[in-house]
């Protein structure tokens, strides 16, 4: 048998893909999932603030991906649980195992990468000091608290402001744990304006920013850490030491894209995302294998997860139904000034119906920006806000109109400041 | 006049409230975070997340909120009254688990099923 | 009433009891921690050096050599990862041709086999990664690299599996001689023997001490490491050091033998027991190590770590027997001990036996292990494996691609885990780029169930290192 659709991941981004790979008329739709139960990471981010776009109401994580794991039991989408992908080929099938159903090689017309992102850990920047038990990533202690009731550490100092940090700052403090403080590199938070206050205001926990940890200190169990301010080379400034007693010490220093199945099937990776290139529809460079969600990119909201899902489940379906599709002229984004990324990275002008949705992030905080669309010499679109920053996704809809006309067969997105 | 923050949604307004004048909101971008600064300087409020136990299941603990925000200063309160609490499976999302919790007015309810 | 008994479960406590096994012999065996392997011997630079190195005509020099055709053989028998890739001294100045010709003839001296020093073109041909000031190289075909907890794991194992007796959590306090035999009072009871071997590593001349008068004194150093993700794992194919200097053998790239990169290790004088890594120490290591391979990506480091090395004040490996009778020491077993491990065995087994301890083989002896790594087999065997036992078919860690069934196997094989790290010495669950982000709790989850205990009471390394400090909701389970 040859499914229509094979999603990898039950996460936000899988659920939505096969749930519109259904709505378009694929009519065999599998969801691989390694965990016990649907929704992913969702399950575990117990706060709410989840939803507001895409239901028009505020969620907690685990009922945002509860009300898209009931639309799914109410079609015929099959479901593998505790089933872990090992494989995918360009040949489009899927290596898979679990306890139940052994070690199967599955085919599909086509494919849905949904695999979710990772955690940065204390290697990938290299925290100095020793090596006791009490230092996680924020997620992990977030399963920990959240979903087996288990507490981490009574003292606890986070580093990075990104959203599960701050969201683990109150959440342990909730819990009956002191947070000293949390620690931030940047001289920016990376997480959402509401999420400092609601979750560091709310409860006195100090934010520093432009500051990291210098020194982990305690042979069996964290002791101490040792935070300084940092230079603008965000380099530690001597004599700026200050001393944390605490037990544990918490990282929310970002996330990685999980790409290694994107990567053993020989697609190719966008160096500055950590995912797949893709084109508008969500198509990677092989066709009928397609990536959404946190794998391609990382997301600030669920809700927009969901939205670029939705359009791959249904590029997947017509292209399950149909074969590839015809494009026409193909045009390659490029980032321009302050803009780190741009997803899609290509766009077949043929393939666009009336707009071209196209999300990317700046790599600085900005008042009052604009942000210009080049075609050589030429701005050929330009759109205007009034805050910009890192850790928010920002996005653009250009009209098929103007990708049609464009002369060259690269654009480039670029944002600066205006008075 | 006092400077906020907005949590109404992630786009984080920076608002400006005039006590002095009947508590005017300017800066918000919608009325729920004009109505957001009014309320955050008279009667500040929280939607409270957190877990109950649940016996004998896999996970541990099952997920829940209050079901309108509470008064900033019961939610440590609401917290111990969650402590008390052991579910059984099954549960629904929405189930309540504590109605009218700390007297606030809002139902603690369950957002998973178990 | 024990015939020997073997202070410190290292890899050289590990050969030795792993060689007196094969003997119809009473041998015990005492950790003070509570796994093997967990000094000097988990955190190195995981080589088998093929010996051009140490001075000839020291016990370095001949029990490296020998070593090596031996460790290979046992860790055929005993399924121990090791992978002959050879390793490359390279040569960025005249100065270091000269100092590579020397190490050369040093070499033939020791009985190095298949040495060879290449030049530019040969040494692009095996490293095309090599920086492009490199002139050339000394070859050092047998030189391998290797898993050195399982080395010391599978010996143990192997060992125990054929009558030796471990005890861990067992840290010597007082050794007394009574008779002829020695009475050894430890943190979990008293011991009795006849002969006593001190393979206490780091903590070799206190153990010394408390018998003999002092006549070496260990010197702490560390050595820094970074470890990289399995793609950066193809910038190096061999072992690819620089030429050594006064007391190291310089920075290294290598590949592992589980597909990362391995680049270290630096060497500095530190207190016993410290093994913190230093921000300024890792950046000269990254800058001397891009000296051998420019494009080294070290933003894909996935951990840090430092390794303890035992340097006494005596040049050489310090092993026989004290001026107690029936005391011997194995110390000052600095690089390269891990290749060298094997031989040591032997050589202290035969000192033994000069010395009146008989030596009758054992016919029953055991002298295999087998070690299921789900992520080595082909479809058809995963198939199969899963249908055997499908505790094969839940994978736990994500990033090695280990499964629960093996996860449960480490824990009913002789010495078995009783932490995170344990698991993760054994199957090499946590070891990736994630480093046990994902599968920490569900590893915590299978130990407390497997052992019968309570998950709060499972922790992450060494006795003390706890990870749950309670629990949510009011304390109840």
């Amino acid at each position: 048998m040859i499914y229509d659709v094979i999603v990898i991941g039950g996460g936000p981004a899988g659920l939505a893909a096969a749930l519109e790979a259904k709505n378009e008329g694929a009519e065999k739709v599998l969801i691989l999932e390694r965990d016990r139960e649907l929704g992913g990471i969702l399950n575990q981010c117990i706060h709410n603030g989840f939803g507001l776009h895409h239901f028009k109401e505020e969620l907690t994580g685990p009922e945002y991906a509860g009300r898209f794991i009931e639309m799914v039991k109410n079609t015929d989408i099959e479901v593998s649980l505790d089933t872990m992908v090992l494989e995918v080929t360009k040949e489009k099938q899927v290596h898979c195992v679990s306890k139940t159903e052994g070690y199967r090689i599955l085919e599909a017309k086509a494919i849905v990468l949904a695999m979710g992102c990772r955690e940065r850990t204390r290697g990938a920047i290299s925290i100095p000091g020793t090596r006791p038990a009490g230092v996680l990533t924020a997620g992990t202690a977030q399963r920990y608290v959240n979903m087996e009731g288990y507490m981490v550490g009574k003292r606890i100092v986070i580093l990075g402001s990104g959203d599960i940090g701050l969201i683990m700052a109150r959440r342990m403090t909730l819990e009956g744990a002191k947070v000293l403080a949390c620690i931030e590199l940047m001289p920016y938070s990376g997480g959402l304006t509401r999420n400092i206050v609601q979750c560091l205001h709310d409860y006195d926990i100090p934010l520093y920013l432009s500051h990291t940890i210098v020194d982990i200190k305690g042979d069996k169990r964290v002791e101490q850490v040792v935070a300084a301010r940092v230079d603008e080379n965000r380099r530690p400034i001597p004599g700026t030491e200050m001393t944390f007693d605490c037990d544990t010490l918490l990282l929310s220093v970002g996330l990685i894209p999980e790409n290694e199945l994107t990567k053993n099937a020989g697609i190719e990776i966008d160096k500055r995302t950590k995912g797949a290139v893709v084109y508008e529809n969500m198509q990677t460079e092989t066709e009928g294998i397609f990536a959404c969600g946190n794998v391609v990119h990382v997301h600030d909201l669920v809700d927009f997860v969901t939205a670029e899902s939705q359009r791959a489940g249904r590029a997947a379906a017509r292209c399950a139904l149909a074969g590839g599709v015809d494009g026409g002229k193909t045009i390659t984004m490029k980032n321009g000034s302050a803009v780190t990324y741009t997803v899609p990275q290509k766009i077949r002008t043929g393939n666009v119906e009336k707009l071209c949705e196209l999300f990317f992030r700046v790599n600085k905080v900005m008042q009052k920006a604009e942000i210009e669309v080049l075609d050589g010499e030429n701005v050929i679109a330009h759109f205007k806000r009034e805050h910009l920053a890192p850790g928010e996704m920002e996005k653009i809809a250009l009209p098929r109109m103007l990708l049609d006309k464009a002369a060259g067969s690269e654009l480039v997105v670029s944002v600066r400041e205006v008075e | 006049m006092t400077e906020l923050i907005c949590i109404g949604c992630p786009k984080g307004c920076h608002l400006q409230v005039d006590e002095e004048n009947n508590y005017e909101v300017s800066g918000a971008s919608c009325e729920k975070g004009a109505a957001y600064g009014k309320i955050e300087l008279t009667d500040p409020r929280r939607v409270v997340t957190s877990t109950v136990r649940v016996k004998g299941a896999s996970p541990a603990r099952c997920s829940v909120k209050t079901n309108a925000a509470v008064p900033k200063g019961d939610i440590f309160a609401v917290m111990k009254a969650l402590d008390a609490v052991e579910l059984s499976s099954p549960v629904k999302i929405g189930d309540i688990v504590i109605a009218n919790v700390c007297g606030t007015g809002a139902d603690v309810v369950a957002t998973r099923n178990i | 009433m024990f015939d020997v008994l073997i202070i410190g479960c290292g890899v050289v406590g590990a050969a030795l009891a792993y060689e007196l096994s094969k003997h119809e012999l009473s041998v015990c065996v005492l950790e003070k921690e509570n796994d093997v392997a967990v000094g000097t011997t988990k955190a190195n630079s995981a080589i088998l050096h093929s010996g051009y190195d140490p001075k000839p005509g020291t016990l370095m020099a001949r029990l490296n050599v020998e070593s090596v055709p031996l460790t290979k053989e046992i860790c055929r028998k005993l399924d121990v990862p090791c992978k002959n890739i050879g390793s490359l001294t390279v040569a960025f100045s005249e100065d270091d041709m000269e100092t590579v010709k020397r190490l050369y003839e040093r070499g033939v001296k020791n009985g190095v086999p298949g040495l060879e020093i290449i030049g530019q073109e040969e040494l692009r041909r095996k490293e095309p990664h090599i920086s492009p000031e490199a002139l050339g190289a000394l070859w050092a075909p047998s030189a391998a690299i290797i898993s050195p907890w399982e080395l010391c794991l599978a010996m143990a194992q192997t060992a125990v599996r054929n009558g030796t007796e471990l005890y861990l959590d067992s840290e010597v306090t007082e050794i007394k001689k009574k008779g002829e035999s020695f009475i050894v009072k430890t943190s979990s009871g008293v011991y009795e023997a006849r002969n006593i071997v001190n393979c206490a590593g780091v903590f070799s001349d206190k153990v010394h001490a408390m018998i003999a008068e002092p006549c070496f004194k260990i010197l702490p150093h560390s050595g820094e490491y970074f470890l990289l993700d399995k793609c950066e794992g193809d910038k190096a194919n061999t072992v690819i050091f620089q030429c050594p200097g006064e007391d190291t053998k310089g920075i290294l790239v290598s590949p592992t033998v589980h597909g990362n990169l391995i680049v270290g290790p630096d060497n500095a004088a530190v207190k016993a027991g410290d093994l913190s890594v230093d921000a300024k120490r890792l950046q000269g290591i990254k800058e001397t190590a891009r000296k051998s391979v420019p494009d080294i990506g070290f933003g894909e480091n996935i951990r840090n770590f430092a390794g303890i090395r035992a340097v006494t004040d005596i040049d050489d490996f310090i092993i026989g027997e004290t001026e107690v009778q029936g005391f011997y020491d194995v110390a000052g077993i600095k690089s390269p001990g891990l290749s060298a491990a094997a031989a040591i065995g032997v050589y202290v087994k035969n000192m033994l036996e000069a010395s009146g301890v008989p030596m009758r083989r054992k016919k029953s002896f055991v002298d295999e292990r087998h070690v299921t790594r789900f992520n080595e087999l082909t479809a058809e065997e995963k198939r199969e494996a899963v249908e055997k036992n499908p505790l094969y078919g839940r994978v736990i860690c994500r990033c090695e691609t280990v499964t629960e069934g093996e996860i449960v196997d480490c824990i009913h094989a002789p010495i078995p885990p009783c932490s995170i790290d344990g698991v993760k010495r054994r199957v090499g669950a946590g070891m990736g780029r994630c480093q046990g982000g994902f599968c920490s709790p569900r590893v915590l989850e299978i130990l407390a169930r497997e052992l019968g205990r309570d998950p709060m009471e499972i922790e992450k390394d060494k006795k003390g290192t706890y990870i749950l400090t309670g629990r949510t909701k009011g304390e109840q389970a």
